[in-house]
């Protein structure tokens, strides 16, 4: 049975409170704004529901930390920010390619380099599109608090059940925020599911190898098209994405993630006689292409709304296949549009 | 004629063969935690981490848990491994470039947290697997591929002493370097080795023996040529002693 429980609670901690409910015993993470609370709270939070709290020496070291308590067969996390990630992506692909489950949160900021600590979408790309060799991660798009909880839990299902690396990618602004949310406290589908792969020692068994490495002829070409099974299976079960307002009238459509997805739907609100929709993605992959296609279709033209400088719009091309229809709009480095600011500029493309 | 049984493999090490080069001392090293995990009983409870460099392959030898890390993460992998399951036996094997050069901090603060790990240490001071470059341990003068006319301390730095580094750090409880060029110093080697993993067993704590180990190919030395390198220079550098043991 689930528990319906009301808290006021900010953006960081709801993740650390979703890791917790999902089973999540092994958190590692290191400083950098504007992620610090999770660490923060995680080191009051771990203790307590008897986990592992380790602050690690810098972000490679969280990564792997995570990929050794992943071998060993725990349900772990660690979160960052942008630059932090960065330096996450040799542990990420390595995970992706041992086929070990984990969740990474990002909570952006802007970019490149050192940047800001403003909210952004800049690393659009390095979720989506992320580090070296052929490997995909999961990538869901929160776009409330209540969905950083939701999805944070969900996430350690997703995880266990295709042994993938996901990513939260969120930013400063969500993390930052405080809003009422439901803790559904519900139970972990995949939590108490056996990981006869995990190293454990090997009792009554042969010795079990956790390896990336690949070096027999046709070995990895082998492996590889195995992850490619996999990810056209997610790509079939794991899409998902809200549609607003749209209906047959819809003339123009905003495709928007996140936090700027929040922001459209208030441009929807204020637009008056315009007839705009809004398609949100969710899970940034799989991007649910189809779904997008066929409502791209019926309407007018796309606008794609970003902050970063057009990072989605690729995924939004691929989907649309037709170009001439796009309007793109970001705000990188740390901007954050106004519902208005969106307006205008669908107003100024339309009339 | 009655047989008796004075030799045999040991049965956690496989039937593959070693792909080492002649003379190289990682099959010895290997063939000696093989040894240990059958005297202690572990080859159920333990699980190793293996690097990436000469040893990358380790796990095809051993037959009990073996993980890859990434290079140099070799101790933050065996870090979480112990702490998720701290009734394990685990230990992290590393050669120079791995613990000494790009997994200097994972190696640093997994001993300063004092992790209850055992780390095996093989110093053959060159990057064996990529073809023989200067690692942080070339001794001075010692030419490599990355340093044709011999480590000169104004371009390359100084050897590094990674033991010496390590042991004021309260954390580190056992520090010992060893090394396996001949019959005595073999059985040095591995009482040194049995004891950083009984101390593990014991919770004593953070343990770590170097071994000075052959490297013929990319040292272009034929394999008794090499030992006797690492006895008469190679270890006047880097001195067979315990440098370390609180217990």
């Amino acid at each position: 049975m689930s528990e319906s429980n009301k808290i006021l609670i900010k953006g960081n901690h709801a993740i650390v409170e979703a890791a917790i409910d999902a089973g999540c015993r092994f958190y590692a993470g290191y400083p950098i704004t504007p992620q610090n609370e999770i660490p923060e709270y995680m080191s009051k939070r771990m203790p307590e529901v008897g986990g592992v709290f380790l602050q690690a020496e810098s972000e490679l070291i969280s990564i792997n930390l995570v990929f050794g308590a992943a071998v060993a067969g725990a349900r772990a996390m660690t979160t960052s920010s942008s630059p932090g990630i960065s330096l996450m992506q040799e542990g990420i692909s390595y995970m992706a390619g041992c086929e070990l489950p984990g969740v990474i949160v990002n909570v952006q900021r802007g970019g490149p380099g050192l940047g800001n600590i403003s909210p952004s979408q800049s690393d659009y790309y390095q979720a989506v599109k992320p580090g070296h060799g052929d490997y995909r991660l999961i990538v869901l798009a929160p776009y409330n608090t209540q969905e950083m909880y939701d999805f944070t839990f969900e996430a350690f299902d997703l995880a266990d059940k295709y042994r993938n690396p996901v990513m939260i990618l969120t930013d400063g602004l969500l993390g930052q925020i405080m809003e009422s949310i439901d803790l559904k406290r519900r139970k972990s589908q995949y939590l108490n599911t056996e990981k006869k792969w995990a190293l454990t020692g090997a009792k009554g068994r042969k010795g079990q190898r956790i390896l990336s490495l690949l070096m027999k002829p046709g070995e990895l070409e082998k492996h590889n098209f195995h992850l490619k099974e996999k990810y056209d299976l997610i790509y079939k079960t794991e899409k998902r994405y809200e549609k607003f307002s749209i209906n047959k009238d819809t003339d123009y459509l905003i495709v928007a993630f996140g936090t700027v997805a929040r922001i459209s739907k208030e441009t929807i609100k204020i637009a008056n006689d315009l007839k705009i929709g809004l398609f949100r993605p969710i899970t940034l992959f799989p991007f649910p292409y189809e779904e997008l296609k066929e409502i791209a279709k019926n309407v007018k033209k796309i606008f794609v709304f970003e902050m970063n400088l057009g990072q989605m719009l690729d995924d939004v091309k691929i989907a649309v296949e037709d170009s001439k229809k796009i309007e793109f709009y970001g705000r990188p480095g740390g901007g954050v549009p106004t519902a208005e600011e969106l307006l205008n500029f669908i107003i100024k493309k339309v009339k | 004629m009655q047989e008796k049984l004075i030799y045999k493999k040991p049965n956690s090490i496989t039937d593959v063969n070693f792909s080492y080069c002649p003379g190289c001392g990682h099959s010895t090293v290997h063939k000696i935690i093989g040894e240990i995990v059958d005297e202690l009983n572990l080859r159920e409870k333990i699980i190793g981490v293996a690097p990436v460099g000469c040893a990358v392959f380790a796990y095809d030898f051993w037959d009990f848990d073996v993980t890859e890390a990434a290079h140099g993460r070799t101790p933050a992998v065996a870090t979480a491994i112990k702490r998720v399951l701290p009734d394990r036996v685990v230990f992290s094997y590393q050669g120079d470039g791995d613990l000494a050069s790009i997994g200097m901090a994972e190696i640093i603060h997994t001993a300063n947290r004092g992790e209850n790990i055992t780390v095996i240490f093989i110093n053959n001071t060159n990057y064996g697997m990529t073809g023989g470059q200067l690692a942080p341990t070339t001794l001075l003068n010692q030419k490599t591929t990355t340093s044709p006319f011999g480590r000169d301390a104004k371009n390359y730095g100084y050897p590094i002493k990674m033991l010496e580094l390590l042991a004021p750090l309260p954390g580190v409880k056992y520090l010992e370097r060893v090394k396996v060029t001949d019959a005595a110093s073999i059985i040095k080697a591995k009482n040194a080795i049995k004891k950083a993993f009984t101390y593990q067993i014991e919770n004593v704590g953070f343990a770590m023996v170097e071994v000075l180990s052959g490297c013929p190919t990319n040292w272009r030395k034929e394999p008794v040529e090499a030992n006797k390198w690492i006895d008469e220079e190679v270890s006047k550098y880097f001195p067979i002693m315990k440098i370390k043991d609180i217990k």
